[in-house]
């Protein structure tokens, strides 16, 4: 009996002791993290860091601005090209494809998310940055392009790896989120405020705009903020794609660079330790930033809509 | 145009638009699983998968140490990683429940599910390869490790919570302690639903390449010993594919495309388990 208790005892506590490491590494991963940057933080600053676009190893001077442009920019036209095609797709889902339909596309789209990261990228820079180069960025650089004002983002060298390039691929990887969230939150609308619609005659884009779209808005915007945080970190993809050209490009058809691709280019790389730690630090800004994005869609969001 | 008719026209707009836009998912799907088949069925060959690695411009060698580094980093990091993940999903569900600290951990976990892989692969490289001072395939295998915990704790959790909480009273009626009522009651009845999470978190860790770049680097020789750097089929995939011979970049596909079948594989495979245990 007494035997009985000690085994029970020894379970609980080693369960909590598991549960406990779980929040132990993401707490030393954020101090670790800070640790190793500590070195670049006091050399540049926090503000001087963010902004500067000097971004010279050999000068040992680095400032993370290139990067994080290429970060956000991208991840904001990734979000752009895929929000819309992915609501298209969730629509699609739940009101237009017939039942038998709905099953086996749905798989399909989910599928995109099973993909590795790095097929992508090989795709990319084999098959897609081609494809943009010899076809797509001709026509953009001939029409947007001539555009004034934002005539200087579509134009310029145009080698098929860049920012847009880097942006699509982006937003081919976050479609299946975007849209399985999607539809999952037009299918929590009860249908009886459809029927009510319907009954009313309004037509099935009707329904949508003015009962699914405002009753699922919610759990939408929490996708597509958690999207947008998948985006910041994906790695291999953009790496293939992007140029790696630590620069702010004038255009948007030009290389460029982000945090994850220096990262994984430059890492190994990294021969003093005020380049490891800039890097580091380059580490951490990503990480505060997901981490801000993650909580914000989570929190604010998706926890309002499973209640 | 009247409204009516107004209202229709942009309601059929909108439906074709939002086909279309099925039909572009379908399209990308299409495209790289064809490129993937194109590229990587016509490499394929038994020398890739046994032959060993090539010397630079060598026309002749295979992935054996892709894969079985592959392999021997997957297995360690859910070696780690499942224990760790069950029973701190455990800890959440039949310990903690919805009291304050499990709903802190459970938010913790679910954050740390979206980390971006890289920050991890940053991560273990400081924790584990700069003070060693030298790559190790068990840095990635904790890199991987780490991703995949979450994973496990999220559906562990879930698929324990949802064993009715009869059957777990019948057995303390009988006298049973709170260790045996899990492992012999919890456990058995969620024992498909813990299963999927594990097939699901090694399909997804299967193919990470980022966290791997610095901790399990690569090494293009065979080698079982954890201790040293070890190849992956990912990070091979990437140095061959942005090597300047034609013939690693041929063997780059054909892993291209064994590594994609065996991970949407073992997807397929966790949807079937968890299809079985809903019913």
């Amino acid at each position: 009996m007494r035997k009985d208790f000690l085994v029970d005892w020894t379970f609980g506590k080693v369960a909590l002791l598991s549960a406990l490491i779980v929040v132990f590494i993401l707490v030393s991963l954020f101090i670790v993290l800070y640790k190793e940057s500590s070195l670049a933080v006091s050399t540049f600053g926090v503000w001087k860091f963010i902004t500067s676009t000097v971004w010279n190893p050999p000068m040992e001077k680095f400032g993370g601005a290139p990067a994080i442009f290429g970060t956000i920019v991208s991840t904001v036209i990734s979000i752009a090209i895929a929000v819309p095609v992915a609501i298209g797709i969730a629509i699609f889902l739940t009101e237009i494809a017939p039942h038998f339909l709905r099953t086996p596309v749905g798989v399909a789209i989910e599928l995109l998310a099973a993909i590795p990261s790095i097929i992508y990228g090989m795709w990319g820079l084999f098959f897609f940055a081609p494809f943009m180069r010899d076809k797509v960025q001709p026509v953009i650089h001939a029409t947007l392009g001539k555009l004034p004002v934002i005539g200087q983002w579509f134009s310029g060298y145009t080698p098929g790896i860049g920012l847009l390039t880097a942006s699509i691929v982006l937003s081919i990887m976050i479609l299946p989120f975007t849209a399985a969230i999607s539809r999952d939150s037009f299918n929590m609308v009860p249908d009886i405020l459809k029927e009510s619609a319907y009954a009313l005659g309004a037509t099935k884009w009707d329904v949508m705009k003015d009962v699914v779209i405002p009753y699922a808005k919610l759990g939408v915007i929490g996708g597509i903020i958690l999207s947008l945080g998948r985006a910041l970190g994906e790695t291999m993809a953009v790496t293939f794609v992007m140029g790696n050209q630590p620069v702010i490009p004038k255009s948007l058809l030009e290389p460029a660079t982000s945090i994850t691709v220096t990262l994984a280019n430059e890492f190994t790389e990294a021969d003093t330790d005020l380049y490891l730690s800039s890097l580091f630090y380059l580490a951490l800004i990503l990480f505060v930033m997901s981490f801000i994005v993650i909580v914000i869609g989570k929190f604010l969001f998706l926890k309002k809509v499973e209640r | 145009m009247d409204a009516f008719k107004k209202r229709k026209l942009v309601n059929n707009i909108v439906l074709i638009l939002s086909t279309l836009a099925a039909l572009l998912g379908l399209l990308w799907l299409f495209w790289i699983l064809g490129t993937l088949l194109y590229k990587g069925l016509g490499s394929l060959s038994l020398e890739v998968i046994i032959g060993d690695p090539p010397s630079p411009g060598d026309n002749h060698g295979g992935l054996k140490h892709a894969i079985v580094g592959q392999t021997l980093i997957v297995l360690t990091a859910t070696v780690i990683g499942i224990p760790l993940g069950i029973l701190a999903g455990t800890f959440l569900s039949e310990y903690g429940k919805n009291g304050r600290i499990a709903n802190i951990i459970r938010d913790l976990s679910d954050i740390m599910m979206s980390i971006p892989s890289i920050v991890v692969g940053t991560f273990v490289y400081a924790l584990m390869v700069k003070p060693l001072g030298h790559f190790s395939g068990l840095a990635g295998s904790v890199s991987l490790a780490i991703m995949m915990i979450p994973i496990i704790v999220r559906t562990t959790d879930d698929m324990l919570r949802m064993v009715p909480p009869e059957l777990r009273e019948a057995a303390y009626a009988l006298g049973a302690t709170k260790y045996r009522v899990i492992k012999d009651v919890v456990y058995k009845a969620a024992i498909t639903g813990v299963i999927t999470g594990v097939i699901l978190s090694v399909a997804r860790i299967g193919g990470e390449t980022a966290p791997l770049l610095f901790t399990s680097f690569n090494n293009n020789f065979f080698t079982l010993n954890m201790f040293q750097p070890m190849a992956s089929l990912t990070v091979t995939m990437y140095d061959y594919a942005m090597s300047p011979y034609k013939y690693w970049q041929d063997l780059a596909w054909a892993a291209a495309i064994l590594l994609t079948f065996g991970v949407l594989g073992a997807n397929i495979l966790g949807r079937v388990v968890a299809h079985k245990f809903k019913k």
